[in-house]
């Protein structure tokens, strides 16, 4: 046998720091909230301590957002606006390997992910929105759009500084000024993201970063100051954030849960469609809103695909996050280490077929094995709720017409994966299915270019392409 | 078709797939399709493996011990396969611990003197034939060049399919003549060359590492090395997961050697990375895997070098030839 030897990234390149401060009005200051403590979830150590916002906190970035907009930021052309966020862009690439690093020790996904996707994803939104940021003529909304004003940003934990790019860079582009708070279990690269901020030379005030937890997130989207407000999180919340809203004027984009289907007709490439549902689910973990958490296989094909599947999972390495050779790293927090045991417990008791990967888990940290429940119905609990691991759920279907159904049966409607040889069934099934993105014979790939956004319970509003300057536009 | 003789062990789906011209047709237009961009993405993906200390040395010694060191010019001499037959017994002379290679490759007219300079060695003596590199010949000249590297003592074969057949939609034909190399190999292991840079898809590479296994291949081959592109990573996929499937299948166990282009450790420790997991480990072994190459060797030498001595000694210190 051959066992690959560990290959660890080195930690030192995170420049890990004991304390991290917020980011308000161009300086790092402490908060006045309880300071809290972020934990690596790959060994349970903690990593540093962050000092949070308290109310009045909250209150003095929206004033230093405000005043950056009226006096600064909202009149600079955007040519002006283009060169800071290019250079944002530049830093990130300059600091990549520090910021992959420190986010594979705070978030727990594998630093082959944080390095390939995660920190070039969040520059390539800041090159794409910097281009944006003196076209805005052009793209289609009037000759000269407005900016709104400031937008109070709230994030998650599973694509820490991605999704900060996805907030800040649009926001920016657009002439808005940015309150931005990253996820309590995660914080330290959007940190690093506001020294990177710092370092563009940003005029104080564009850009304030406050850490926390929901308290804090409630009282960014509620303050009366906030002219729009971007969430990215899960449903429950993002329905209060929307009652809360609801004839205040603001503008609002959600960005919620998902249960997409991955749909594999019998003549689909079934080598890389094996491919693409492992990627579906087991990237970062399953914590992807718009992951393949649903597998919908034509019966014909079912027997031979979940065979493949099977040997195919069993192959991937889980573990430490530093590892080069790692494909599958920790869960984000024992707390959703709990939920996706319980949903598991319930797949187990509605009567799913439950296959585990034998691989071996570390001793220590939160591990969840990769899990493959097949037999499963509709009716399951694991087919209907999101379970944000790496847990798939596997159904069959005999007919097109059934697939589309199935998959569309949900209050969900993030994203769908189609995969077939078949050119018009690829497009007949994507015009049928309720998601905002819809990948044909490939799984989970982000483009800036690429509008990203749900149907129903998944929120409203679009991030990225031409289509997601709209969220930041006075339109 | 000469077929069923050949494999009588086939399952009855894959006996019935040989039957006949169309049913071989059917078969192989039946086989799932191959998609570009995923099968590139997941060589590209797994090409970011990162071997390092002891499994880089397992890796390096398993390499040396799956190369077929080759010579197939036509400046090729007697005195060029003497040397070539040293460095394969000895890789590296200040070693002794250096592992051998599997075989080495020559023409048909150079394997009598291989064989002399091999003898007892347990280092195989492949022999390329069937009008390599074009195949293009009657059958009769094929056998007999067949025939003639296997008397000479050859112990594995490896031949080119008739790739204007197959892209013709003659499969019945290459089939065929597969089928009757592969008797006139008698105990010879056979190599299919399929020659993946002229049959362009993915999906044809997968179809023709089918037509080779069914007929009775022990081992599917990327190339002869005289067409660019030679072999590559996402081809040497679809050759491995064929095998695998092969397996699945019948329960045998064939092998898959790319040839051409592969020059460094580092895409050799790649393929190895391939081998291990689209194939399985079951198949990290010189009966199932190998390099066709012969540059390779001296980088191989030179990285097993710097493992052990903790530093890169160049070029100067392993021998050419």
């Amino acid at each position: 046998m051959w066992e690959y030897a560990p290959a660890p990234e080195s930690r030192d390149i995170a420049n890990l720091k004991p304390n991290y401060r917020m980011f308000i009005d161009g300086q790092f200051v402490e908060g006045a909230g309880e300071p809290l403590k972020t934990v690596n979830p790959g060994t349970e150590e903690v990593l540093a301590e962050v000092s949070t916002a308290a109310p009045a906190d909250v209150d003095k970035a929206v004033k230093a957002a405000r005043r950056a907009y009226d006096r600064v930021w909202g009149r600079m052309p955007g040519s002006e606006r283009a060169k800071y966020i290019f250079r944002i862009a530049r830093l990130i690439q300059e600091r990549g390997r520090e910021l992959a690093v420190l986010e594979s020790l705070d978030n727990g996904k594998p630093i082959k992910e944080s390095r390939d996707v995660d920190v070039p994803t969040a520059a390539a939104h800041f090159f794409y929105h910097a281009g944006w940021a003196d076209k805005l003529g052009y793209a289609g909304y009037g000759p000269d759009p407005r900016p709104l004003g400031v937008a109070g940003q709230v994030i998650p934990w599973n694509f820490p500084l991605m999704m900060a790019a996805w907030k800040i860079a649009p926001a920016l582009a657009c002439g808005n000024t940015v309150v931005l708070k990253p996820a309590e279990t995660t914080p330290l690269t959007a940190l690093v993201l506001a020294e990177i901020i710092q370092q563009a030379d940003l005029p104080p005030g564009v850009v304030n970063i406050l850490a926390g937890a929901g308290d804090v997130g409630a009282a960014v989207t509620s303050h009366p100051d906030v002219d729009k407000v971007a969430f990215t999180g899960s449903t429950e919340v993002g329905k209060i954030i929307q009652r809360q809203l609801a004839g205040t004027g603001r503008k609002l984009t959600l960005e919620l849960g998902g249960k997409a289907a991955n749909i594999v007709f019998d003549d689909a490439p079934l080598d890389q469609a094996v491919e693409g549902i492992v990627n579906g689910i087991f990237f970062n973990q399953g914590h992807v809103c718009c992951a393949g958490s649903r597998l919908l296989v034509q019966e014909s094909v079912a027997d031979e695909l979940l065979e493949k599947l099977h040997a195919r999972v069993s192959t991937l390495r889980v573990g430490d996050p530093l590892d080069k050779n790692t494909d599958v790293g920790a869960i984000n927090s024992r707390e959703q280490l709990t939920k996706i045991q319980q949903l598991v417990e319930t797949g187990d008791a509605e009567g799913a077929e439950r296959w585990t990967s034998a691989c071996p888990l570390p001793d220590k940290g939160f591990y969840f094995a990769p899990t493959v429940f097949s037999n499963v119905s509709q009716a399951m609990r694991i087919a209907r709720e999101e379970i944000f691991g790496p847990v798939l759920s596997v159904l069959t279907f005999r007919t097109p017409d059934e697939a589309v159904a199935k998959a569309n049966n949900t209050p969900y409607g993030l994203s769908a994966g189609i995969w077939t040889e078949k050119g018009s069934r690829i497009l007949w099934a994507a015009q049928k299915m309720r998601a905002g993105v819809v990948w044909a014979n490939t799984f989970n790939r982000f483009d800036p270019t690429a509008p990203f956004g749900g149907y129903q319970e998944s929120g409203f509003g679009r991030e990225g392409g031409r289509t997601g300057l709209e969220a930041y536009l006075d339109v | 078709m000469a077929a069923p003789t050949t494999s009588p062990s086939l399952p009855p789906a894959l006996a019935d797939a040989v039957r006949d011209d169309a049913s071989l047709r059917r078969f192989l237009h039946g086989l799932p399709g191959v998609d570009q961009v995923g099968v590139e993405q997941r060589a590209a993906g797994l090409g970011t493996r990162s071997i390092k200390k002891a499994s880089k040395m397992w890796a390096i010694d398993t390499a040396i011990s799956m190369v077929d060191l080759t010579t197939l010019e036509g400046a090729d001499t007697h005195g060029k396969v003497r040397s070539l037959a040293a460095k394969a017994r000895r890789p590296d002379p200040e070693r002794a611990d250096v592992p051998k290679v599997a075989a080495v490759c020559v023409y048909p007219d150079m394997v009598e003197t291989a064989v002399k300079e091999l003898e007892g060695t347990g280092i195989n003596i492949a022999s390329v034939a069937t009008a390599f590199p074009s195949g293009r010949s009657s059958l009769k000249v094929k056998l007999e060049d067949t025939a003639y590297a296997v008397d000479a003592g050859a112990t594995e074969i490896d031949m080119v399919i008739d790739r204007g057949a197959f892209l013709s939609g003659r499969f019945g034909q290459v089939f065929d003549e597969i089928v009757q190399v592969k008797h006139a190999c008698g105990d010879a292991h056979l190599k299919v060359i399929l020659e993946t840079g002229e049959l362009a898809t993915y999906d044809n590479v997968r179809r023709a590492s089918w037509l080779g296994l069914l007929a009775g291949g022990d081992f599917i081959k990327t190339s002869t090395g005289k067409v660019s592109p030679a072999a590559t990573l996402p081809v040497t996929h679809v050759m491995l997961q064929a095998v695998r499937d092969w397996h699945a299948q019948t329960g045998q166990r064939r092998g898959v050697k790319p040839a051409g282009g592969i020059r460094t450790t580092k895409d050799a420790i790649k393929y190895l990375v391939a081998v291990h997991e689209v194939a399985g480990p079951e198949w990290l072994t010189a009966d199932l895997f190998r390099f066709g190459a012969s540059t390779l060797l001296n980088d191989l030498l030179m990285q097993r070098r710097t493992q052990l001595e903790g530093h890169y000694s160049g070029p100067d210190y392993v021998t050419v030839d």
